[in-house]
């Protein structure tokens, strides 16, 4: 099945137009509020909480012997909060930093998630297999009544960012400001982070337990660098969240043996690169490119201000001076020299070079400048 | 015990050590997460080391794998520097970008492959005696144990040769290159040195044991002691005791081993979270509730220097007008009357001649604000102690 194929069969195809739909659904709900998780530099959390998640699968699955998705994501959920509190407790109770506690957290509940999935498999009950689908993620196992969940989900969200905006702003860069204006920051920093949980959580049957942290950071990160502002960004992020959810259900469709979870977390990495390499305020390309052309101006400033110099001491300023002066001061290149003759500040005839009444002028304005800025 | 349970726990012994001495140092230069992104990262190195050699224990694909994770290493250190993002967001892209990768590789020549990620995040420690180092016809033990070991001999005459240049450049990195080590150099030591223990280990106990392994010990440690020699004394004996242990929890369950010693270290720190002497949660939230109490006293012995009138010093007062609980306000007082620092006559409270010299301590105190005048204080007045 080629791509053309695919974006054909998306509107018949009922397998796939779920999918498409519910990845389509989650990187949205991830980029919206991975945005916040990037600003807040909980960038981790989301890696951390993914995998406190597992334990609480099991135990649910232990609990009720169902493996109804939505009872283990309760489960997932609940241990999820868990150990986001144990972070923070282990990080304002002790002196351990806050990447030890992610890193513990992480190892300590994914372990006793696994001692446990391992017991439960040794258990004589026909119903545990598929548990570990919940590790690497399983997007074709999502049906519409899933979907339909995590819509209804996304609309809360939706629904909460929009409402509580305001406070979501001002205590995401001033939290100071916001406990002095009277606002509860312990509630709306609770109602935020539970809200990142509730995300997680809602991947990890998609695109699993490891790779859910890249689905939050991911598109989060690559809107960052389009904008400045908060709106635009948690805006931008969804798009790019949803179109990797797309993006990376048509090309694992398209291909055999390719699981979907895997390739949505390599697309939205190329959203990232891209972002990172094009962005005109803040990419790597534009920013090089500025830094060069910054580079040039200030040769030809030395270079003209270097002419100015040797020219001062003449009573006809037009008078000529070899080219071979220039020679060992360092701003002065061929391509310098060619462009004050471009800009008409500089003639050139021969060996000899000399200033022109406007250079002249130009130059002695440059050197007062720079002389007012000195001071 | 059979040979093959001594054997097992041997090498989960010697992956702890092994783990615990890299670890130690994460911990201390706040870059535990840096051990969790190298431990998925390696994962495509491993499939490429696999496609060559056709072997897990092949020494080429340790260093192939090991190489990888240094790339991440350097990757997200590129990402940061460019100052487009934060080093934890770095993190949180790269690993996971580079797992994918590995992931994919593996599902697309799955034919030919007989490689499981979940082999590679999980382990099974179980199966380790199983594949055994037999050098013309004489069986010299299991593979892996003699892998282990050799990366643990290499990190402790590593520990013991430059002991003083990481302990300075970790705690001090402008001293230490003000001496002449290079800090880049340790920096890079050091994660060759996780990137290399993470490979020798995952095949026995898998990614994220080794993460556990390497962080939760010198966390544990880190919670009862701030000597350097001491915390890795203390990880390197919980990395073994939670190895030894969980192996037999895993027995008695039927269980993975790798998840029980998790389980074991997770239960070895929850206690010493909460029970830690001086920093568990216990004593530190009963030292937070013995500070409050102290602040209201000095605040409760000012007001009442402040205040002649009789309305102002009547105990009532304390519930009514400054706002305290009941129970609040007797804890106060009773302190006070316990350390005489004040005299209750008729529900009416004066400060006694004690009370007035420690209050006038106690603003200078607050005029001047320096710790060393309060510690005379306690110890001149019995405070909490009499």
């Amino acid at each position: 099945m080629d791509l053309q194929e695919y974006f054909s069969l998306v509107f018949t195809d009922y397998t796939l137009r779920t999918i498409t739909l519910g990845t389509a659904i989650l990187g949205a709900v991830c980029g919206m509020l991975g945005s916040f998780a990037v600003l807040r530099k909980q960038s981790l959390l989301g890696d951390a909480i993914s995998h406190a998640a597992l334990p609480g699968i099991a135990i649910a699955f232990l609990l009720t012997g169902a493996k109804e998705s939505n009872t283990l994501l309760i489960g997932a959920l609940i241990s999820g909060l868990i150990g986001t509190f144990w972070i923070r407790g282990i990080i304002t109770k002790t002196h351990l930093k806050s990447d030890t506690a992610l890193g513990l957290i992480l190892s300590l509940f994914f372990g006793f998630g696994m001692l446990l999935l391992t017991f439960i498999q040794k258990q004589p009950n026909a119903n545990q297999a598929g548990l570990d689908k919940y590790l690497f993620g399983q997007a074709a196992t999502l049906v519409e009544s899933d979907v339909w969940f995590m819509a209804i989900i996304t609309g809360i969200c939706l629904l909460v960012l929009l409402l509580f905006w305001k406070e979501f702003k001002l205590l995401l860069f001033d939290a100071d400001y916001t406990k002095t204006l009277g606002f509860n920051t312990k509630f709306i920093d609770i109602l935020i982070t539970s809200f990142i949980v509730l995300a997680i959580v809602l991947g990890l049957q998609t695109v699993g337990v490891v790779l859910m942290s890249a689905m939050l950071l991911a598109p989060a990160a690559a809107a960052r660098q389009w904008t400045n502002s908060l709106g635009v960004m948690v805006v931008l992020a969804s798009i790019f969240g949803a179109f990797s959810g797309v993006f990376g259900t048509a090309i694992s469709a398209s291909q055999n043996n390719l699981s979907t979870g895997p390739v949505i977390v390599i697309v939205a990495g190329v959203f990232v690169l891209i972002s990172f390499v094009f962005s005109p305020s803040r990419g790597l390309l534009f920013r090089q490119i500025r830094f060069i052309k910054n580079r040039r101006d200030l040769e030809l400033h030395k270079t003209l201000a270097f002419m100015y110099n040797i020219v001062e001491n003449h009573d006809n300023i037009s008078h000529p001076h070899a080219i071979k002066i220039l020679n060992n001061f360092q701003g002065y290149t061929k391509s310098t020299l060619q462009k004050l003759v471009d800009r008409n500040y500089v003639t050139i005839e021969g060996n000899m070079w000399s200033l022109t009444e406007t250079g002249f002028n130009t130059a002695s304005n440059l050197y007062n400048q720079q002389n007012l800025n000195n001071e | 015990m059979n040979s093959a349970q001594i054997e097992i726990q041997l090498i989960a012994s010697l992956v702890a050590i092994a783990c615990a001495i890299p670890g130690t140092f994460l911990v201390l230069r706040k870059m535990a997460m840096i051990s969790d992104a190298i431990s998925h990262s390696i994962l495509p190195g491993i499939v490429l080391g696999f496609f060559i050699t056709h072997d897990l224990n092949s020494p080429l694909l340790i260093l192939l794998a090991a190489l990888t994770g240094i790339i991440t290493v350097v990757l997200v250190e590129y990402i940061q520097k460019t100052g487009l993002v934060k080093e934890d967001t770095a993190i949180g892209l790269v690993f996971p970008t580079l797992f994918s990768i590995g992931v994919i590789m593996i599902a697309k020549n799955a034919n030919d492959v007989h490689l499981d990620v979940d082999a590679v995040l999980l382990g099974e420690l179980a199966f380790a005696p199983f594949d055994r180092l037999i050098i013309s016809d004489f069986d010299f033990g299991p593979k892996s144990l003699w892998i282990i070991g050799v990366i643990l001999l290499i990190t402790i005459s590593l520990l013991i040769a430059f002991f003083k240049e990481l302990k300075v450049s970790t705690f001090d990195a402008g001293l230490a290159s003000a001496l002449g080590f290079s800090p880049v150099i340790m920096h890079y030591g050091l994660m060759s040195v996780a990137s290399v223990t993470t490979v020798g280990a995952f095949d026995a106990v898998g990614a994220i044991l080794v993460v556990a392994l390497m962080i939760a010990p010198a966390a544990t440690a880190y919670l009862i002691t701030t000597d350097l020699k001491k915390m890795l004394l203390y990880a390197v004996g919980f990395g073994v005791f939670s190895a030894i242990s969980g192996y037999w929890v895993a027995h008695w369950l039927d269980a993975s081993i790798a998840g029980s010693i998790t389980t074991m270290l997770g239960l070895l720190f929850l206690s010493v979270y909460l029970f830690a002497p001086n920093k568990g949660v216990i004593a530190v939230l009963y030292r937070e509730k013995q500070q409050r109490t102290e602040v209201l006293l000095i605040t409760f012995l000012l007001h009442l220097q402040n205040h002649d009138e009789l309305e102002e010093r009547h105990v009532n007062h304390l519930n009514e007008h400054i706002n305290w609980q009941k129970v609040r306000s007797k804890t106060v007082l009773d302190l006070a009357l316990k350390n005489n620092m004040i005299r209750v006559d008729e529900n009416i409270v004066s400060l006694t001649e004690k009370g007035k010299a420690f209050t006038s301590k106690a603003i200078d105190y607050i005029i001047t604000n320096e710790d060393a005048q309060i510690e005379d204080m306690k110890d001149d007045f019995f405070l909490f102690r009499g």
